[in-house]
């Protein structure tokens, strides 16, 4: 990607409207590049200042009442019914507004405490002496072995060909649930690929995210959520997960 | 009355005069009063009423000499460019607010909206589409040229103020 196209994307990614894969990309170019950094800087600064200078006008204490007496004069009894109806209305929409925060902010607490969790498990996994409990490349073994150790089964792609490669798997919880880790390697990095059932974290995470300098892929694939985890870039993991995507 | 001062500070930037800002909400409320029962349930009040707003000022005296002011043409979505550092761009960069308010002040009507809904109302490009009736693409490079005018105001400002 060319300098010039990293910038046409800056006022978009300051406005929150970037999706989440080319955030997260962005994210990352800007923390390698001072210029970019030191410009995204500078429309923030600018934003900041248009945000305030726009404030510009308040209404006077008195217009609120003269207006609502205004309103509220004359009009018949079912206009007056409509108006506290609306009044009713409004406020609810208000709450509801409210509610709707407090609950972005519990998804929020909620999703950090997944993607905390998440890499957790997978260094603890990659800390281990046993980083899995089946120590097998070949597909037709791993996936056998979870037979009977978690509710749900899927499916494993051919990876010859592919810089991928499976080191093995490993039975993990998260939210209570189980749910199936496998480990896989790319040139020197390895990445954790968990496997829940949808209904055990409907939620997942919004976007993918960032934990811990690890980037996290994840999706939804019929009844089952994933989670892809390691410091390779978002690239490697978006690799792995249409090789996971299509396989059979 | 919901989103009062929010509406009554857009109503004053669109019209620039305090009276029609009063008049424009009142009668804001007044038909969001009458046509209560077309907003559906679940959908964006905010969007909704700001839209009755804006609506009703383009149906005034002042909304309608604002509206034949013609905009570029809008398919593009042209980026603003890095622009060098010179003594010239800080001092841009660091306009005061009373600067900012007077550059805004000056942007077509078209413009001044979708950059007050951006970034004082901090509406989602979604919202402001709903809000302004037109494409997101639209609101998108709309938005866009908006930030550029307004940077070539702030920088005329400062330019006829130090010569």
């Amino acid at each position: 990607m060319t300098h010039e196209s990293w910038i046409a994307q800056l006022d978009a990614y300051l406005d929150g409207e970037l999706e989440g894969g080319k955030m997260q990309e962005l994210d990352g170019h800007l923390r390698g590049c001072p210029s970019c950094a030191a410009e995204s800087l500078r429309r923030l600064q600018w934003k900041r200042t248009v945000h305030s200078a726009g404030q510009r006008y308040k209404p006077d204490s008195a217009l609120r009442e003269r207006m609502q007496r205004s309103l509220s004069r004359g009009g018949s009894k079912r206009m007056a019914w409509r108006r506290q109806a609306f009044g009713a209305l409004a406020a609810a929409l208000l709450v509801m507004a409210g509610l709707g925060i407090v609950w972005r902010d519990n998804r929020q607490v909620r999703e950090n405490q997944i993607v905390s969790e998440l890499a957790d498990l997978h260094v603890s996994a990659l800390a281990s002496a046993t980083p899995v409990d089946v120590i097998s490349s070949d597909r037709h073994t791993v996936k056998p072995w979870f037979e009977g150790k978690i509710p749900f089964t899927f499916n494993l792609p051919e990876l010859q060909g592919t810089s991928f490669e499976l080191l093995g798997g490993r039975v993990s919880y998260l939210e209570q649930s189980p749910g199936a880790e496998l480990i896989f390697k790319t040139r020197k990095h390895q990445i954790s690929v968990f496997i829940f059932q949808y209904r055990a974290v409907p939620g997942g995470i919004s976007a993918n995210a960032d934990a811990r300098s690890f980037h996290i892929e994840n999706w939804k694939q019929g009844e089952l959520r994933y989670f892809a985890i390691g410091d390779v870039g978002t690239d490697d993991l978006r690799g792995l997960r249409d090789l996971l995507e299509n396989a059979k | 009355m919901p989103l009062f001062d929010r509406l009554y500070n857009f109503a004053h930037w669109l019209t620039r005069n305090r009276e029609e800002a009063e008049d424009l909400v009142q009668e804001t409320y007044a038909k969001a009063l009458k046509g209560f029962s077309s907003f559906e349930s679940g959908t964006n009040f905010k969007a909704w009423i700001f839209r009755i707003l804006r609506n009703t000022f383009l149906n005034s005296r002042t909304g309608l000499k604002a509206a034949t002011v013609p905009l570029e043409l809008e398919d593009d979505d042209p980026a603003l460019p890095v622009e060098k550092e010179t003594p010239e761009t800080i001092l841009i960069d660091r306009a005061s607010e009373k600067t900012m308010q007077e550059a805004i002040e000056e942007l077509a009507v078209p413009y001044r909206e979708v950059l007050l809904l951006c970034e004082v109302e901090e509406m989602s490009y979604q919202e402001i589409a709903t809000t302004l009736g037109i494409p997101m693409g639209t609101v998108m490079s709309r938005l866009s040229r908006a930030r550029g005018a307004l940077r070539a105001a702030v920088k005329l400002k400062i330019r006829g103020s130090s010569s």
